[in-house]
């Protein structure tokens, strides 16, 4: 497989977010998700707060994963302008939000990507960058690694498995073998390695329509198979669930699965992951400024709640820390099993 | 209801309506069945690969199904699973061939 289309290319019916919701809505699930909370005295879903502040800034990237919720890739032109980026850095000046996330399609092809890291750090807020690895592959990008690690930025960066076999079906020819490159690369540097305080965590999701596995005997085997076959060391690993939304639904469809898929996230419903899902303390930015509670609400295009703030440059903290959740079927992509957040497992 | 055929995909999401005729003996199967494949001496893992190396010993297209899934979801990939299914069948063939043994005593008896 190589670097594919995006659906936006395509022109692909379930290429906008309201077709996947649509899509989604005429599913016949065994129940809803808000009586799925409501059974646990969940509903309404509120936030608690807002401590991790998610910015997609851009939608283009090097590479067209088939599970990418996102629909990025390479002829995706969506990128945050000037005037939002310094929105949402005024909002982490003037807020008390601990966390910047940093997020797309490939964040680092953000022609601002620097200035956000140098202004977040600089105020001294943990900033995250959410890495393909494979970017920092390409002769332009070759200063990522030295710059994430002078800014000592946390690097969550995917790797569905420690095998190229299964890794580059997901995500495309030879990603595995420069995976591999930038985390030797990345670890020389001291990422990964204690005392260095360079975090670097690994994300994998399932390739295929099936629940993650348990993330701490995942994690276990990771690390064992990572450091026995190539040397490579890491902190942890976080296990996502995939969201059945844009190219993870397209391929569902593809394959006939998307109703048994949906059944085994209904089926795997767990009370526990849903009280912790992370849309209650995370507040996500598309690059338009647009604020969503989740960035798989932002690809459905599922806005935040009436009567409230609805873009970064109107962010009122007290009106949106305790915000209802905007939910749907797709939700119960959070809910399942351990539960799953962009920090991995929940429960 | 499709009765065309035998074994039916859909029906494995069905299996909970044994309890009908029984439910005390459902019951008891249902807890039991989870303690078996609670975390124990054995991993989790490693049940579901025994699960489906000996669903594909007694050929059950259901369990083969809900097995290949939960493999997956405990972590075990591909190659492991392959590795299983291949302990059941030398199991089986080498069943088959060790009652050759059988046959010879029999041979012995009958021949000069």
């Amino acid at each position: 497989m190589g670097v594919l289309p995006t659906l936006q290319k395509q022109r692909h019916p379930l290429a906008s977010g309201e077709a996947q919701r649509r899509r989604l809505a005429a599913l016949p699930l065994a129940r809803s998700f808000e009586s799925a909370l409501d059974g646990v005295g969940l509903l309404p879903l509120a936030a608690t707060g807002i401590e991790i502040l998610q910015v997609n800034v851009g939608k283009k990237c090097n590479q067209t994963c088939r599970h990418c919720h996102v629909d990025a890739g390479p002829d995706r032109t969506e990128m945050m302008p000037p005037d939002v980026v310094d929105a949402c850095l005024r909002v982490l000046a003037e807020s008390s939000i601990p966390v910047l996330d940093i997020t797309g399609g490939a964040p680092e092809l953000h022609p601002e990507f620097r200035r956000i890291v140098v202004t977040a750090t600089g105020l001294g807020r943990r900033v995250i960058d959410r890495c393909n690895l494979t970017i920092t592959r390409l002769p332009n990008y070759r200063w990522i690694p030295r710059f994430l690690a002078d800014h000592q930025v946390e690097i969550t960066a995917s790797l569905p498995y420690f095998q190229a076999r299964q890794t580059d079906a997901q995500r495309g020819d030879g990603v595995f073998e420069d995976s591999v490159a930038a985390l030797r690369e990345l670890n020389a540097l001291g990422y990964g390695k204690p005392g260095r305080g360079l975090v670097l965590n690994l994300v994998t999701n399932p390739v295929g329509a099936f629940l993650p596995p348990d993330q701490r005997a995942a994690e276990r085997d990771w690390k064992r198979e990572l450091e026995r076959r190539y040397g490579i060391v890491f902190d942890r690993l976080f296990t996502i669930t995939n969201m059945p939304i844009s190219r993870f639904l397209e391929h569902l469809e593809e394959k006939g699965q998307t109703e048994a898929y949906l059944a085994r996230l209904v089926q795997g419903f767990n009370p526990v992951a849903a009280a912790g899902v992370m849309c209650r303390t995370t507040l996500s930015v598309g690059w338009d400024g647009t604020l969503y509670d989740c960035d798989f609400n932002q690809m459905l295009e599922l806005p935040l709640g009436q009567a409230l703030p609805r873009d970064i440059r109107d962010f009122d903290a007290a009106r949106l820390a305790g915000r209802p959740i905007a939910l749907g079927p797709h939700c119960f992509g959070c809910t399942a099993g351990a539960g799953s957040s962009c920090g991995g497992a929940v429960a | 209801m499709d009765d065309s055929h035998y074994y039916h995909a859909p029906d494995l999401a069905r299996f909970g309506e044994m309890g009908k005729g029984a439910p005390e003996l459902w019951e008891k199967f249902s807890a039991w069945y989870g303690a078996v494949f609670a975390e124990g001496a054995l991993t989790a893992r490693e049940k579901a690969l025994i699960a489906l190396a000996v669903s594909h010993a007694v050929q059950c297209p259901y369990c083969i199904d809900a097995y290949t899934t939960a493999s997956l979801e405990q972590g075990s990939n591909e190659e492991q699973m392959t590795e299983a299914v291949h302990v059941a069948a030398a199991i089986r063939g080498g069943a088959s061939l060790v009652h050759g043994v059988q046959m010879r005593n029999h041979l012995e008896r009958l021949g000069m």
